[in-house]
């Protein structure tokens, strides 16, 4: 018999019981579909850190305090009171990476110190993220003001008690975030005037940038976040001249502060982070979030073949007679074996593609429910996806299949039509 | 003689648990091409056995069986597979229709099974007019009557030219006029073909349309019913 023909006797079969093979089939459309909706909201996920991440800023490094080994993330809050003996990052040290001499690949240097603290208008009060930065933050970090002003010079010569707000700690606050300039709202009780409304860039995974504080640096220095060591910064921010010079700018910040902190090559008290180095961090996290996703789905598939291998098992000991019949007119043992093995990957094929489809139309509601609640966050049905759970589905017919389809042909054809 | 069938000391032994059962104890006979005959006896004597080795369903535990010009004793499964496709043609008591297939189809299986790929609708559709189903070729089993069914067998039995037909019990499920009217087609098939007709049956007036009858008694012939038997023809 050939495969076309073996096709055909295959879909008559299966037609013959309908119910019963639209219930097989329905273990493997779960299967694959959660397959393919997983594999895609885990792409999606991936996609949008990559991305949120890229909106930081290009060409952006990050200066820890801490050798490589004990680097924190990118919050750097966790980095004042860390008690090693490494030595904390400060002013002078921005400033050295600032020399355009020393540093020729760093366009410009943004220090900041960081901490959270509550931020209360009228009856209202919000915990957030409150940095000091200074006016060339706003250019290191792509930060665009709605309205108002970033902080510039005039206020962090003056330590003035200014703050600019995020649009969502604004909205927090006031309900709205427009036209609050000229308004104060307290920050650990003291009143700071809110000078600016921040432009919204959308739900960063790396905790909202939209929800923060920004307030002169001198004046958190002064008044808000103290640190133990004079001119003490959290964080430095580096801006390479382009993405091509980024890996150069890091070699030379790790060689100016090797030689400010007289640290020899490894063993830094201190971590240049790149864009690259944040993107495969995360892209590491993602995957394996992805796979752990995928894996579970891949279980569910793999009860769905269980679901076929039992049914063909069933289907097996209640057409022992056909069996015995076709073996008496002269089906030989592989024609049966073709039989059986056709119909349960023809079970699990249907399924596949039925899956493929719904699994499609899950990732697409949850993409939908994730743009309607505000998140920027698209699932990526991915070729690969497709591929795999197609594949996988097909092996898990043929898999889950052979012992059905080899009790079927081993039957004695006197015991088989025997069968009742 | 051209004999379609030489069985040399057939003896076949079933293991049920620890007991041996022996269902033949060689028994020897032989058929001529053409011969119409029946096998008659009590239950438990070996009639089915008998059937089944003879239809290559299952080999002899020892004695020599050649069908055809073929000794079948030590083909494998796959061999004898195909000896039952190219040789025999069997009609059984319950038809042993496929209920998913129209008549035609049912009688195109064989030819499927010997890997005919064209004209095999045409050969199928041949064989149910020559079973008198000219009419009813795209029914199925069950919008056919008992009668009109076991003609889908006998065209499916015949399809692929056998040199025996084996039809076990073929009128049992059948009122005794249709019954009358399948034994007819069956003998007349066998004078317009020439096709070897072996029938299995414990009904006696079957047996007497059949020019003779081997009678088996504890898995041997009885001779003297042999010997009757053939003395009446």
């Amino acid at each position: 018999m050939s495969i076309a023909q073996a096709l055909l006797e295959a879909l008559e079969s299966l037609n013959g019981n309908k119910m019963r093979s639209s219930l097989t089939v329905l273990g493997i459309v779960i299967g694959v579909a959660a397959v393919i909706a997983m594999l895609a909201v885990g792409n999606g996920a991936q996609e949008s850190i990559t991305g949120s991440i890229s909106s930081i800023g290009t060409n952006l490094l990050f200066v820890f305090r801490g050798g490589p080994d004990q680097a924190r993330g990118p919050g750097g809050r966790t980095q004042g009171g860390s008690g090693n003996n490494d030595r904390p990052l400060t002013l002078a040290d921005a400033e050295a990476i600032a020399d355009p001499f020393a540093a020729p690949s760093v366009a410009a240097v943004a220090p900041i110190i960081q901490g959270s603290n509550t931020i209360t208008f009228g009856g209202e009060n919000t915990t957030t993220s409150i940095s000091g930065v200074t006016e060339t933050f706003q250019a290191v970090r792509n930060m665009e003001v709605e309205e108002g002003e970033f902080i510039n010079q005039e206020h962090e010569l003056g330590r003035m008690s200014v703050v600019v707000l995020g649009p969502e700690t604004a909205d927090k606050l006031f309900g709205h975030h427009d036209g609050i300039v000229g308004e104060t709202v307290r920050i650990e009780g003291q009143p700071f005037r809110v000078i600016g409304v921040l432009v919204a860039k959308g739900g960063g995974s790396m905790g909202s940038e939209d929800d923060a504080a920004y307030v002169p640096f001198t004046t958190a220095q002064a008044r808000l976040l103290k640190r133990n060591a004079r001119d003490q910064v959290d964080v430095i921010f580096a801006q390479a001249t382009s993405a091509e010079s980024v890996t150069q700018a890091s070699d030379e910040i790790s060689n100016i502060l090797r030689q400010r902190h007289r640290t020899p090559v490894g063993e830094d008290d201190f971590t240049v982070f790149t864009q690259a180095d944040f993107l495969e961090t995360f892209e590491t996290i993602t995957g394996v979030l992805t796979i752990f996703l995928g894996g579970i789905a891949g279980i569910s598939l793999l009860v769905g073949g269980i679901g076929i291998m039992n049914i063909m098992l069933v289907s097996v000991t209640e057409r022992t007679r056909e069996i015995g019949l076709r073996k008496a007119l002269g089906a030989r043992k592989r024609d049966i074996l073709l039989q059986f093995l056709t119909e349960s990957s023809l079970l699990s094929m249907i399924g596949g593609i039925i899956g493929i489809m719904f699994g499609w139309l899950i990732a697409f509601i949850v993409g939908k429910v994730a743009t309607a609640t505000g998140n920027n966050f698209t699932p990526i049905v991915g070729a690969d996806a497709i591929i795999l759970s197609t594949s996988f589905s097909a092996i898990i017919g043929l898999f889950f299949g052979i012992y059905p389809a080899s009790r079927a042909a081993s039957l004695e054809p006197v015991e088989a039509l025997r069968y009742e | 003689m051209d004999w379609v069938i030489e069985a040399r000391s057939l003896v076949k032994t079933y293991k049920m648990g620890e007991i041996e059962v022996n269902a033949l104890r060689g028994v020897s006979f032989t058929i001529e091409r053409g011969e119409v005959i029946s096998i008659m006896g009590p239950s438990g004597s070996g009639k089915s056995t008998m059937m089944n080795t003879l239809g290559c369903l299952d080999r002899p535990t020892s004695g020599e069986y050649i069908l055809d010009g073929e000794s079948v004793g030590d083909m494998d499964d796959d061999q004898l597979a195909s000896v039952r496709n190219r040789k025999v043609g069997f009609v059984f008591q319950s038809f042993n229709l496929l209920s998913r297939l129209t008549a035609v189809g049912n009688v195109e299986l064989p030819l499927r099974y010997a890997g005919m790929t064209e004209g095999r609708r045409a050969r199928a559709q041949a064989a149910l007019e020559a079973v008198g189903l000219k009419d009813r070729m795209n029914h199925r089993p069950y919008e056919l009557s008992g009668g009109q069914q076991q003609r889908v067998a006998v065209a499916r039995s015949l399809v692929n030219n056998p040199a025996i037909i084996m039809a076990d019990e073929p009128t049992g499920n059948l009122d005794s006029k249709v019954g009358r009217e399948i034994m007819n087609l069956l003998l007349n098939l066998n004078k317009d073909r020439g096709t070897t007709l072996i029938i299995v049956t414990h009904d006696p007036k079957i047996a007497e349309q059949t020019q003779r009858v081997i009678r088996l008694r504890d898995g041997e012939i009885d001779p003297d019913y042999e010997i009757t038997g053939i003395i009446k023809r």
